[in-house]
C-alpha cells in the first residue's frame, strides 16, 4: 500500500476539492510557491485567480475572504504561523463566526483557515510556537486538529465543504507522520466525530494532533500491564461528548494529553465534561503546557514546557494505581502534570 | 417620482424612521439604544440611488440609513430594532446589525472599519465571477486610522476590486475630533494607495449621487476602487445612551451651525411643496404602521436563543 504523509494529505485534499468545486480559492502569504507545501502545484493546476498571494496584511485578507465567501467563493486562508491568529482573531471570532447568528441565519461564511505548522517547532521561540486551538473552540468557531494523514485529508475536505468558518490546526509535530493508505478509500471525515485509535479497558487517554501518536506509543509501552484506550476527538468544537462518555464508561479513568496551556484550556474542558458525567473510578489528570506559558527559545526550555511521554506515563500510573515509572526507553521530558 | 423627489423621500424616510426609533428607545420598546444618523441621511440616499438592486453594501453601527436606502422594509427593520422574531434578522442582530441580505446588504458592522475588507472581498468575488456588480463600503472618520481599513485599501487597489469606499466624516469619533485623531487627511489615505478620491458635500443628496455614480461607473468598467469623503454633521448624540446633558464636546453654536445645513431642507427645497407634503403624508402613514407592526410583533422564543449560530449544524 502506498505511503501518504500528513502534509501531502492536506495538499491532496485541497487539490481534489479545488478540482471538484470551482468556487474554492486559496488566499495566503507565499501560497503560490507553497512555502508550507500545502499549496504545492495548485497555481499550476488552477491558475493565479484561484491561488492568491496576499500582501502581509492578515486582518484585511482574512475579512476579504469573508466578503468573498458572502459573494459565493469558498476560500481557504492559509496562515504560516499560528500566532498570526491572534492578529486575525477579530476577523474570525468576531466577524466571520458571528454573521450567521446576527443575521438570523441569513448569512453564511464558508471559509476554512488552515494552520500548517501549529504548536512548537524547533526553537521558533515565543511568537511562533503557540497552539491556540482552545481559543477558537471557546468562542464557538468550529475547530479541527487532525492526527493522521487519513484524518487530515478527510477533515480538511469536510472543512472546505462546511458552510461555516472552520479553523484547521495541523500540528507541526504531525506534519511528518506517514501512513499506509488506500487512496481510493480516502474521503470526508465528519466534523464532531471522535475516533478510538486503540481500544482499552483501564484508562482513557484523550489526545489530539501529534499527541495522539505520543499516547499510542505510551499505550504500546504499557501493553500487558495497563490497557490504555486512546481517544482522539479530532474536532475540539463541536466536541464528541458522546464518544468521550462512551470511552469513559468503558474505562472509568481519564488522562488528557493537551499541547496547550493548562488554565482554561482544552484539557480542563475534557476534565470538566468527565466530572459532569458518571463518577470516574479515580481522579482524572491532565498533562499540558504549564499555566500561562510562553515557549522559550532554548531547546531544553521549549521541551520543558511541552507535555510528553514521561508525564503521561506518570499520570497514567497515578490514575490506575499501577507503577509505570519503571518502563524503559522513554525520554525524560519536563512540563507539569 | 422624479429623481429629486426620490432622494427627498429617502432622506425623509430615514429621518422619520429614526425619530420614531428614538421614541421607542425612550419607551423601552427598542432595547439597547441606537446610533441615529440624523443629519447624515444624504449619504445613504445619494449613494444607494446610484446603485442597482443587485449591487452590495456593507454598513456600520450607524447603519439604519444605508439599509433603508437600499430598500429594507421599515416595518421589519423597526421590528429588528425591537428585537422581534419578525425583524429583518429575526431579532438576533438589533440596531447595530440590522441588515437585509436579500437586498445585498452584507451586514451592518459594529466594529469600526470592519466592513471595508468584507465589502472589498465581496466586490472582488463579483468581478471574478464575470459580473459588473459593485459593492459599497461605509465607514466613519474614526475608521481611517484602523489598520485593517488601510490594509483593505491596499488589497482593493492592488486587485482592482469594484468597491466604492464611502467615508462619512462627521467630525467626531464618538467625542474625539477628527483633527485630534487623524494625522494627514482622509483623502491622503487614498492617495497613498493610488486610489482616486473626492471630497463630497455629504449634506447634499444630489452631490453624493453624482460622485457615487462616477465612482460606480469606474468600478463597473474595471477601474477599481474610489474613495468618497462625505462631509456630514451628526445632529444628535453618538448614541441614545450618551449622557443626556451631552458630555460637552460640541458647543451649542457649533451644533446650531451644523444643523443649519440639513439634508432634509436642502433636498426638500428642490421639489414642489405639494409633492413634499404628499411624500411626508405617505411616510407618516408608512412609519406609523411600522411602529405598530414592531410593537405588536412577537418576541423570539428564549429556547431558540442560539438558533442560527451555525449555517451547518454538526453531528
Amino acid at each position: 500500500m502506498p505511503k501518504l504523509s500528513y502534509l501531502k494529505a492536506l495538499n491532496r485534499a485541497l487539490g481534489d476539492e479545488m478540482a471538484r468545486d470551482g468556487s474554492v480559492c486559496v488566499f495566503g502569504e507565499d501560497v503560490r510557491v507553497a512555502v508550507s507545501y500545502v499549496t504545492a502545484g495548485l497555481v499550476r493546476r488552477f491558475g493565479p485567480e484561484r491561488v492568491l498571494d496576499t500582501p502581509i496584511s492578515e486582518q484585511a485578507f482574512t475579512s476579504f475572504a469573508t466578503g468573498a465567501a458572502l459573494a459565493g467563493v469558498r476560500p481557504l486562508v492559509e496562515f504560516q504561523i499560528p500566532s498570526l491568529l491572534f492578529l486575525a482573531f477579530e476577523q474570525i471570532a468576531n466577524q466571520a463566526h458571528k454573521l450567521s447568528l446576527m443575521s438570523g441565519g441569513r448569512l453564511r461564511v464558508p471559509v476554512t483557515y488552515l494552520l500548517p505548522g501549529s504548536g512548537s517547532r524547533e526553537s521558533w521561540a515565543g511568537q511562533h510556537s503557540d497552539h491556540p486551538y482552545g481559543l477558537f473552540a471557546h468562542v464557538g468557531v468550529k475547530t479541527v486538529v487532525p492526527a493522521t494523514p487519513t484524518d487530515a485529508y478527510g477533515l480538511l475536505l469536510s472543512a472546505l465543504r462546511d458552510d461555516d468558518p472552520v479553523v484547521v490546526f495541523a500540528p507541526s509535530g504531525a506534519l511528518g507522520v506517514r501512513e499506509d493508505v488506500d487512496f481510493a478509500a480516502l474521503g470526508p471525515v465528519p466534523l464532531g466525530l471522535g475516533r478510538v485509535h486503540r481500544a482499552g479497558t483501564d484508562v482513557t487517554v484523550v489526545a489530539v494532533g501529534h499527541l495522539v501518536h505520543e499516547a499510542l506509543a505510551v499505550a504500546e509501552e504499557l501493553a500487558g500491564r495497563v490497557s490504555v484506550e486512546v481517544f482522539d476527538p479530532r474536532t475540539l468544537h463541536p466536541l464528541d461528548r458522546a464518544g468521550l462518555a462512551a470511552s469513559l464508561r468503558r474505562t472509568g479513568r481519564l488522562v488528557v494529553l493537551d499541547d496547550s496551556n493548562r488554565s482554561c484550556g482544552f484539557a480542563a474542558e475534557v476534565l470538566a465534561t468527565a466530572a459532569e458525567g458518571p463518577r470516574l473510578r479515580a481522579a482524572p489528570r491532565r498533562v499540558t503546557r504549564p499555566e500561562g506559558a510562553v515557549l522559550p527559545f532554548a531547546p531544553a526550555l521549549d521541551r520543558a514546557c511541552q507535555p510528553g511521554r514521561a508525564q503521561l506515563l506518570a499520570a497514567i500510573g497515578e490514575v490506575t494505581g499501577v507503577l509505570v515509572g519503571e518502563v524503559t526507553g522513554v525520554p525524560g521530558e519536563g512540563g507539569g502534570t | 417620482m422624479t429623481a429629486d423627489a426620490g432622494l427627498y423621500r429617502t432622506v425623509a424616510l430615514i429621518r422619520g424612521f429614526e425619530r420614531r426609533a428614538v421614541e421607542l428607545v425612550r419607551a423601552g420598546v427598542v432595547p439597547g439604544g441606537i446610533h441615529p444618523c440624523t443629519g447624515q441621511e444624504a449619504v445613504a440616499a445619494g449613494t444607494c440611488a446610484a446603485l442597482r438592486p443587485d449591487d452590495l453594501i456593507a454598513s456600520t453601527h450607524r447603519g439604519h440609513g444605508h439599509v433603508l436606502a437600499k430598500g429594507a422594509d421599515p416595518a421589519r427593520m423597526m421590528a429588528e430594532l425591537a428585537g422581534r422574531e419578525a425583524g429583518l434578522n429575526r431579532g438576533r442582530g438589533g440596531s447595530m446589525h440590522a441588515a437585509d441580505f436579500a437586498l445585498g446588504v452584507l451586514g451592518a458592522n459594529a466594529m469600526v472599519g470592519a466592513a471595508v475588507p468584507i465589502a472589498a472581498g465581496a466586490a472582488w468575488a463579483l468581478r471574478r465571477a464575470g459580473s459588473d456588480r459593485v459593492a459599497v463600503a461605509y465607514f466613519g472618520d474614526g475608521a481611517v486610522s484602523q489598520g485593517v481599513v488601510l490594509e483593505a485599501f491596499n488589497l482593493a487597489a492592488l486587485w482592482r476590486a469594484p468597491v466604492v469606499l464611502v467615508c462619512e466624516n462627521n467630525g467626531f469619533a464618538t467625542s474625539t475630533r477628527t483633527a485630534d485623531a487623524v494625522a494627514g487627511s482622509v483623502l491622503g489615505r487614498a492617495a497613498a494607495f493610488g486610489i482616486p478620491a473626492l471630497a463630497v458635500d455629504g449634506t447634499d443628496p444630489r452631490a453624493v449621487l453624482a460622485a457615487t455614480a462616477e465612482a460606480v461607473a469606474r468600478a463597473r468598467a474595471g477601474g477599481g476602487p474610489t474613495l468618497l469623503e462625505c462631509a456630514v454633521y451628526r445632529f444628535d448624540a453618538h448614541h441614545t445612551w450618551e449622557h443626556a446633558a451631552r458630555p460637552g464636546y460640541r458647543s451649542p453654536e457649533e451644533e446650531a451651525a451644523g444643523r443649519a445645513r440639513d439634508p432634509l431642507e436642502v433636498q426638500g427645497a428642490r421639489i414642489p411643496a405639494a409633492v413634499r407634503a404628499a411624500i411626508d403624508a405617505e411616510l407618516d402613514e408608512l412609519l406609523d404602521a411600522a411602529v405598530e407592526f414592531a410593537r405588536a410583533a412577537p418576541h423570539p422564543d428564549p429556547a431558540s436563543a442560539l438558533a442560527y449560530l451555525y449555517a451547518t449544524e454538526v453531528g
